[in-house]
């Protein structure tokens, strides 16, 4: 599915088109520019020694800027960890992602408040949790009749290509069609698991598992922001009105490493990158906004200064990110504290003020 | 994450060359030889992980072998570690010899299902008509600045359930042939590999005779306190002790344990009974821990000889934390030496 070509010429599709004004597309482009810059920045950020590892999300910005996009406040999100345009749209600062690759937290955000849960590292286990998030939607009345009103509500869980092999994935499949939840099992098909093609995830094309558990899947250029938007606009009605799940498969490519730990030359030949930088999402929503003339210089210009003003922002956040004091380890290991832990970290401060009245080092 | 050791291509390790001078590896290196060594001597040897076969695994530990060894023997699996365990036991029932590799350490936990439940337990099930020579390896524990999940030490999980046997390495000599006795064992092993010492190096004399995989070494002779210890908290421990005798003149003896299950505490016990005081030394959380049980075990059998309680120097009972605040987690060498202290000044 469609909307718009790598060439930047619109295309119809005869189930989900698109009114789009051109505010709107103005908008999905400044989205996806800055949200390549942060990830740029972050990327050169980890180079300089300023963050531990950083996850690159180049190349998969139409993905996550149309379905994040595609989504109201009220509905939830279930990240992976490359989900920084996803958590661009629900209103997270680039800034509140860098302590989890600078090591100072976990994830500073407020899951509840932004409907983003926190970034999980293990491989496909949020879908599950996703799948009972939107099951309580479901319990709690706000899908099915009346869902045009503003407090229908659904779900979208993003993964990978390879997170479909996990069995955590297949058996969110089957919950989320047994209980007829309103999730949107969101896939982005960046083609590699690391450094394992998508042939050794699936024989068939990934959206086809779908009818296997008993729900639509589609396929979406995932390069499309468009195509990406409309067709996950469209899943989330459909869990809106009670006719979930839904599986997308959004094609697209992971132009970086894996992480900045990762080598792709070690796996992969050069000459794909450059096949897929012929589809990039940002180039085809610039030559669109060209030839409508919805957009001139001036507007690309700014948006370019907007971004240059966001990585100096990032940057200087960065640096000056304190290291958490070591209480912090010892915090909310239980809901309703731990006396054991208490007197752990009361014993480990105490050790830890020895070095500090003597002036030693540790 | 970071290349473990790319100087050169393996080079035979059968111990075929006897004229070669010994050189030095790495843990990493070493690990890469064992295996080939495994699997040149046993055709049904396999290996299984994600990543495992063109990039050569994330820590490279596999580098080369699928090249040399080719895609049914080194297999690049779909990203499930259940699937890995659990196919492993299928192939291990056909005879097969499977290697798994888990990623990290944090990454092990789809498996546990099919690791307690059924590799832990088919031999027991079936009175031993079925073997499950399965071998399960995990890079384990901290100190490498990385993300959540990444810098786990589960192994208490593991020596908790009967049935399967549980062993650590140190250093690159024993990981050569650790790897390959575990893989020669008919019982599954899990194998922890000190992740944060992967580029440690050390002689390997490829003609040595090996101790024996179930067994307990003592690493450090002295007679003030005995340290036991395992993977990546040994060089910590032996570093402690230097620290001391220098700067306090303790003489301290370390004792690398090597196999968690079962332990080998004879020659702990040993020890303890010389010096009169244990401390033994962890990266895991120390509660229901492997440290645990040998403060138990040791107080047991040592009781009229020990001056002190044993001294537990762990991980803290907290999720492991955010990488910046790792220092302050792991039992560093001050933490060793000050439990060195507290046994001393009981």
């Amino acid at each position: 599915m469609q909307l718009l070509t790598p060439e930047g010429e619109r295309v119809a599709h005869p189930h989900f088109d698109i009114d789009i004004t051109p505010d709107e597309l103005r908008g999905l482009y400044r989205d996806m520019v800055l949200v390549r810059r942060a990830d740029r920045e972050s990327n050169a950020l980890q180079r300089q020694g300023q963050l531990g590892i950083w996850v690159p999300l180049l190349g998969q910005e139409a993905a996550q800027i149309g379905a994040g996009r595609a989504m109201r406040p009220r509905d939830m999100a279930f990240p992976s960890y490359r989900e920084h345009g996803v958590a661009w749209c629900r209103g997270i600062d680039p800034t509140e992602l860098l302590g989890i690759f600078r090591g100072t937290d976990h994830g500073s955000w407020d899951p509840m408040a932004t409907r983003f849960h926190p970034y999980t590292i293990v491989i496909g286990n949020q879908c599950l949790n996703a799948v009972g998030y939107a099951m309580g939607q479901r319990f709690d009345g706000r899908i099915g009749d009346g869902h045009d009103s503003a407090d229908a509500e659904a779900t979208v869980v993003f993964f990978g290509d390879g997170a479909t092999s996990q069995g955590d994935v297949n058996e969110a499949f089957v919950w989320g069609a047994v209980y007829d939840a309103p999730v949107v099992f969101f896939c982005q098909n960046n083609q590699w698991a690391i450094s394992e093609p998508m042939e050794r995830q699936s024989r068939i094309p990934l959206y086809q598992r779908a009818s296997g558990y008993g729900f639509p899947g589609i396929r979406v250029d995932g390069n499309d922001v468009l195509a990406t938007l409309a067709v996950t606009r469209w899943a989330l009605e459909e869990c809106r009105s009670g006719n979930g799940p839904v599986l997308i498969e959004a094609f697209t490519y992971r132009m970086d490493a894996h992480t900045t730990s990762d080598d792709p030359s070690r796996y992969r030949l050069a000459d794909e990158l450059e096949a897929w930088k012929l589809k990039d999402p940002i180039e085809r929503v610039k030559a669109y906004l060209h030839r409508q003339q919805w957009a001139d210089g001036d507007y690309f210009a700014e948006v370019e200064r907007e971004s240059d003003a966001l990585a100096a922002r990032l940057r200087e956040y960065c640096q000056r990110m304190p290291v958490p004091s070591a209480d912090r380890m010892f915090s909310e290991v239980y809901a309703n504290g731990s006396s054991a832990v208490s007197a752990q970290r009361d014993e480990f401060l105490t050790y830890l003020s020895q070095f500090e009245q003597t002036g030693g080092e540790r | 994450m970071t290349e473990v050791d790319a100087r050169s291509r393996p080079r035979p390790a059968d111990g075929s060359d006897p004229g070669q001078a010994p050189s030095k590896v790495t843990i990493g290196k070493a690990l890469n030889l064992g295996l080939r060594a495994a699997m040149e001597r046993d055709p049904k040897v396999i290996l299984m992980g994600e990543d495992i076969g063109r990039l050569g695994g994330v820590f490279r530990i596999t580098d080369g072998l699928q090249k040399d060894f080719g895609e049914q023997r080194v297999l690049d699996t779909p990203l499930a570690e259940s699937g890995i365990v659990g196919a492993a036991i299928g192939l291990a029932i056909r005879g097969y010899r499977p290697v798994c590799e888990i990623q990290f350490d944090g990454f092990i936990f789809p498996a546990f299902d099919q690791i307690v439940s059924q590799l832990a337990k088919l031999n027991y099930r079936s009175q031993g008509r079925i073997r499950m020579p399965v071998v399960i390896r995990v890079p384990f524990g901290g100190g490498i600045g990385a993300v959540e999940h990444h810098s786990e030490s589960p192994e208490s999980y593991f020596a908790h359930t009967a049935g399967l046997k549980v062993v650590a390495c140190s250093n690159p000599v024993d990981a050569y042939w650790m790897i390959q006795q575990a893989i020669e064992s008919d019982e599954p092993v899990l194998f922890f590999e000190p992740k944060r010492r992967y580029h440690e190096k050390a002689e390997l004399d490829l003609t040595a005779t090996p101790v024996p995989l179930h067994s307990s070494r003592v690493l450090r002779r002295g007679g003030t306190a005995t340290i036991a210890c395992y993977g990546p908290m040994v060089k910590t421990c032996l570093e402690a002790a230097e620290s001391a005798a220098e700067q306090e003149g303790h003489d301290l003896e370390v004792i690398d344990l090597r196999t968690l299950s079962p332990l080998d505490l004879e020659p702990v016990h040993e020890s303890v009974r010389r010096t009169g005081r244990l401390v033994v030394a962890s990266e895991a959380p120390g509660e229901s821990s492997i440290a645990s049980e040998i403060a138990a075990r040791v107080q047991q059998e040592c009781f009229y000889s020990l001056e002190a309680p044993v001294v537990r120097v762990t991980g803290f009972d907290t999720p492991y934390p955010p990488s910046k605040l790792e220092e302050e987690y792991l039992p560093d060498l001050d933490r060793v030496l000050h439990a060195v202290e507290q046994s001393l000044g009981w």
